[in-house]
């Protein structure tokens, strides 16, 4: 009983089968609106708000989002909220309120033509570069942990697993770009939720309710501290083993802010909306059911705390990451349990699809057709993204392939390229709000924050500096990145030439009207401010039955 | 907006693009919907005891069957009533956004 293998039978095997189907039929059925090279990249910029706004939320609910946080929930409690509701939702509002008016007014085709925008080629180099491979290496890592669990599940050879996930990923992208990979996103999002929600309602009948779930928590090793999100913040004596000045501006501010407004991958799903009305809204409609998913993540964690005996060995079947697996295993019957398995399935593939569409319009915008190939047709972009599209996936097979040769490759990739994000968001909201930042700034500012970042990852790796946890050197790292931008970019700025007022027109803030809505946006309910605003104090609402 | 070769030829794309093509997503979850629904209800009335068992006595496949048709329902009902309104074609005399040309 202690494996993890399900026991699938005829019937889910169908459900899986007819969800491939669909996945495949977009595509399919998607390429016969491709025309342009916007329409591949960007969807042409036409999509409403809900399917922009789901699809917003799916690229970021990937399998191993969902089963780590799950993780952190049956390890850390109720305090993993915090990943959500101030690590997530006040920067998701800032994104659709204060940045997207930049994005979208200024009409970029991706994040770095920002930055070629806003400061000079060295600095859109840089970040297109590293993006570019960012993508390719967690694409690779999304594939390896897709294959890890469906060996665990299914009894499938790892190869296999790789080999299928990644032909399905891309077929779908290459011939449907990214208008297929959104739908495919949003159709995720309800399959995901088809498979959650029965986990968590059978689990919490056997452990009798919420109420019923908090007594047994309480007589577990973790205790009542892990019913609790700001309780023991005072000191660093709580689960996380987090001060509440490091959760709120460690977490909800340079980690968080980092992620959400400035990783292409997100911000790309709200340029292919299809006014400035619906790009706004897009990541602040993202934020509502963001703030409900703990329920469908920390109290299955919990529940798989309070059932499942051994939960969270070092190694082997009981690791706190198989929590969602163990449950699916133990109370859902043939039926529901295929919808589960795709439902992990289709999240693994949400994942990897986004990292992919990031890639090739990065790729074949920003460098391809800004450095090596410039004045060619339009159609010949769309072949470069369909080639960009094919290499990108081989080199995340092989990425696959190595992190299965050295498994410990995998954590420190993630843990990488999360370093990278700090001082390009502090580059971005210096440059957005203070004209006078000259390109020679952007430039010497993003590198010298990047290099910090970078160098206290290594230092800690190497034992040369030392932090509490890899969270609070997460923390660190990011501050003292955003702190550098900051520093560099007031020292160089004074001794060398800013732009010219009229290059920055709609990319600065007191140039131009930037975010002016049309006529028929502006009702109430389609206002991004008030829907942001609201979106901020329910979730801060949230916390308090769990304070 | 900055005077940019690359976005004012994508803007130019945007005109003749073909995105008014594209079908409307809620056939599609709709569709997947009410199929699934169908089945996980059928496995649902046909659960035995020790199904029931291992789901703590819930009938979780009927209730999660009949829970996603009308999911499906909803998209398929939500498209018929309000069905996409075609994008308005990009008019000659649309100035775009400012500092476009």
């Amino acid at each position: 009983m202690d494996s993890l293998r399900l026991r699938l039978d005829f019937v889910d095997y169908v459900l899986i089968f007819l969800y491939f189907a669909t996945v495949l039929g977009v595509g399919f059925a998607a390429r016969r609106s491709i025309r342009t090279s916007v329409d591949f990249f960007l969807s042409g910029r036409s999509l409403p708000a809900w399917v922009t706004g789901l699809a917003f939320v799916s690229a970021n609910l990937g399998a191993l989002e969902i089963m780590g946080m799950a993780a952190n929930g049956a390890q850390y409690g109720i305090m993993t909220t915090h990943y959500y509701w101030i690590g997530a939702v006040p920067a998701m509002v800032f994104l659709g309120i204060v940045m997207m008016p930049f994005y979208y007014g200024s009409r970029v085709r991706s994040v770095p033509e920002y930055l070629r925008l806003r400061f000079n080629h060295p600095t859109h180099l840089l970040n297109a570069i590293t993006f570019a491979v960012a993508q390719m290496l967690i694409a690779g890592v999304n594939l390896y942990a897709l294959a890890l669990v469906m060996q665990a599940l299914l009894g499938w050879p790892l190869w296999t697993s790789i080999m299928l996930g990644a032909a399905i990923v891309l077929a779908y992208i290459t011939v449907g770009g990214l208008s297929s990979a959104i739908y495919n996103e949003v159709l995720q999002f309800f399959v995901i939720l088809a498979g959650l929600i029965p986990i968590v309602v059978v689990g919490l009948v056997k452990v009798g309710g919420i109420d019923g779930l908090f007594d047994k928590v309480r007589d577990t090793a973790l205790g009542e501290p892990g019913l609790h999100a700001w309780a023991d913040t005072g000191s660093t004596d709580n689960p996380l083993g987090a001060h509440w000045f490091g959760i709120v501006f460690g977490l909800g501010f340079v980690l968080s802010f980092g992620y959400w407004t400035t990783n292409f991958a997100e911000v790309q799903r709200a340029l292919s909306a299809k006014n400035m009305s619906a790009a706004r809204r897009t990541p602040i409609i993202a934020a509502y059911p963001k703030m409900f998913i703990p329920l469908l993540t920390i109290i299955p964690g919990l529940i798989a705390l309070v059932t499942i005996d051994g939960l969270g060995a070092e190694s082997g079947d009981l690791q706190y990451n198989n929590a969602i697996p163990l449950l699916m295993r133990d109370l859902l019957p043939n039926g529901v349990l295929g919808v589960a398995v795709t439902g992990l399935l289709a999240s693994f593939m949400a994942g990897m699809a986004a990292n992919v569409s990031g890639f090739n319009t990065v790729f074949t915008y920003d460098i391809w057709q800004t450095y090596i190939r410039k004045d060619r047709p339009d159609d010949y972009y769309i072949r470069v993204g369909r080639i960009a599209t094919i290499a990108g996936v081989c080199v995340g097979i092989g990425t696959a392939f190595i992190a299965a040769g050295f498994s410990n490759i995998m954590n420190y990739i993630q843990a990488l390229f999360s370093v990278f994000n700090a001082p390009l968001f502090a580059t971005f909201i210096i440059g957005m709000f203070w004209k006078r930042m000259s390109p020679l700034a952007g430039f010497w500012s993003l590198l010298a924050g990047t290099v910090v970042a970078l160098g206290t990852y290594l230092l800690y790796l190497a034992d040369v500096l030392k932090f509490n946890s890899d969270l609070s050197e997460s923390f660190w790292g990011a501050g003292l990145a955003f702190v550098t931008v900051a520093i560099v970019a007031i020292v160089v700025t004074p001794a060398t030439r800013p732009r010219p007022d009229e290059d920055l027109q709609g990319l600065v803030y007191g140039t131009a009207d930037v975010g002016e809505l049309d006529a028929a946006d502006r009702v109430w309910w389609r206002n991004p401010v008030l829907l942001g605003l609201v979106a901020v104090v329910l979730s801060f609402l949230f916390y308090i039955p769990v304070w | 907006m900055a005077d940019d070769e690359f976005v004012s030829e994508s803007l130019d794309e945007e005109r003749r693009s073909a995105a008014a093509r594209l079908f409307d997503v809620r056939r599609v979850i709709g569709g997947l919907f009410v199929v699934y629904g169908v089945i996980v209800t059928i496995i649902g009335l046909l659960d035995t005891e020790s199904e029931l068992d291992k789901a703590q006595g819930v009938r979780i496949n009927l209730w999660t069957g009949l829970g996603m048709l009308a999911l499906g329902a909803l998209f398929l009902l939500w498209q018929w009533l309000r069905p996409a309104e075609a994008p308005p074609p990009p008019a000659a005399d649309d100035p775009g956004p400012p500092g476009a040309h």
